[in-house]
């Protein structure tokens, strides 16, 4: 059914129960992601899509639009809120772009820049989280997790569909877990596809560190907001129909 | 500025020839700007110089008190930019930050580093104990017969327990990411400071690798 929503002052016509954030980047408006991915269910998890819908701040992704919202993305406040997500992301873990082999390649790192973090408000905290490397073909970095669950719900193993990835633990305690013996069983493509889906550098493929020469990484050649503003270039980039 | 003491004299307080009036009094009028490193690896001091001929552009607005081409402990008079390189590890460097805070009208953090600690940080994870005696007592290249030994002598600045970024010791400015950032990022924020602009590091050139 054919509805009209306003995005931004903007009335919008678009279907009832699409995404909100597919509306959004249907109509040029970017609204940053970091656990959404478009066509598989929504994880609400990281929130870094928040918008204000109606008077009230939600998350993007979690939203099926319906006949008469009223969309606000880019009010100050709210760009302001997404930026203060990002920043709490950079704290809580140890996120050491120059070291780190996701560099140009992160979801997180790119959507900084595009929200124009320099700096994080908030203290570092420089947690201690083991890595885990006992998996043959891949590792995980476990102090640059931020939780999103991307890897939980849609990296399964293909003979049972049990999940590989799991989070154990709550809170500052809390740290992704991989099942060996599954992790094992993977095959390439899916080993890569873990990686990939991994939205900052926590999943690692081994044997595989700084491949693309700085100035032709990912986020280099078309930046986070082009990726999700040319919807049909992304969803072929991410392998996502 | 500081004035030298009976423990430390600073290089502007040496005898000098003094500078031709002319050229003394050129220099007068123009922004001053410094810049000095704390604990980094020098990198986004040599990305200040990485601005080569563009630097000969701004000569006309800016001279430079401090670089990697005067290396001077102290700034010998205030500045209106100053550009920290590098975070906080050691006392030296709490005393060098706060001396320039007091000293410059707007400080910026250049470089990882600066911003939030960078590759220095990485001993934020472990104890500072555990971090010296990695590096000298059970270093694998440790000489074998020799008494392992953390250097301590009061001519070697205190460690600090952790590494702190410049904004957690004092009040920063601006921040410039990267690691280093170009010399053309430095160039663009100290263009745009010069010249009434508002500080701004739009998307495609915010790095922080």
């Amino acid at each position: 059914m054919s509805i009209e929503i306003i995005i931004d002052g903007e009335s919008v016509t678009t279907e009832a129960g699409t995404n909100l954030v597919d509306v959004a980047a249907e109509n040029g408006v970017y609204i940053p992601t970091l656990c959404y991915l478009k066509g598989k269910p929504c994880l609400g998890t990281c929130r870094v899509c928040s918008v204000r819908v109606n008077g009230h701040i939600i998350a993007a992704c979690t939203l099926p639009v319906s006949e008469g919202m009223n969309v606000e993305v880019n009010a100050p406040d709210l760009l302001d809120m997404r930026k203060a997500l990002i920043e709490i992301l950079f704290v809580e873990g140890n996120h050491n772009c120059p070291s780190c082999e996701k560099s140009g390649r992160c979801d997180l790192q790119a959507t900084g820049y595009e929200l124009g973090m320099v700096v994080s408000r908030f203290p570092y905290r420089f947690p201690l989280r083991e890595r885990e490397v006992a998996a043959k073909h891949l590792w995980l970095e476990r102090d640059r997790c931020i939780f999103c669950q991307r890897c939980v719900e849609f990296i399964r193993d293909k003979a049972t569909d049990q999940k590989i990835f799991s989070i154990r633990g709550r809170g500052t305690t809390a740290q992704i877990e991989i099942d060996i013996a599954l992790a094992d069983r993977m095959p390439p493509e899916q080993v890569r596809e873990a990686a990939e889906i991994c939205p900052v550098g926590c999943i690692i493929e081994k044997g595989v560190g700084f491949n693309d020469p700085i100035g032709q990484r990912k986020f280099e050649i078309q930046s986070v907001r082009e990726r999700a503003l040319d919807i049909k270039d992304s969803a072929a980039e991410s392998g996502h129909e | 500025m500081s004035k030298s003491n009976k423990n430390q004299t600073y290089s502007h307080d040496l005898p000098a020839t003094p500078m031709d009036p002319d050229l003394q009094a050129a220099r007068d009028e123009k922004i001053k700007v410094a810049m000095i490193g704390l604990c980094g690896c020098w990198g986004c001091t040599l990305s200040l110089l990485d601005m080569d001929e563009a630097l000969l552009g701004l000569l006309d607005k800016v001279t430079i008190l401090r670089s990697s081409f005067t290396d001077i402990k102290r700034i010998p008079e205030r500045c209106a930019i100053g550009f920290i390189e590098g975070g906080v590890a050691n006392e030296e460097n709490v005393e060098t930050l706060i001396e320039f805070r007091e000293n410059c009208d707007i400080l910026i953090s250049v470089g990882a580093c600066a911003v939030w600690g960078g590759v220095p940080a990485m001993r934020n994870e472990v104890q500072l104990s555990d971090c010296l005696n990695e590096a000298y007592v059970d270093s694998v290249t440790a000489v074998s017969d020799a008494i392992p030994t953390i250097p301590y002598h009061e001519d070697i600045p205190r460690i600090t327990g952790k590494v702190f970024p410049c904004h957690e010791v004092v009040k920063m400015d601006y921040f410039i990411p990267g690691c280093p950032p170009e010399g053309a990022t430095i160039l663009k924020v100290l263009d745009d400071l010069i010249n009434g602009r508002p500080f701004d590091l739009p998307a495609s050139i915010n790095r922080y690798d």
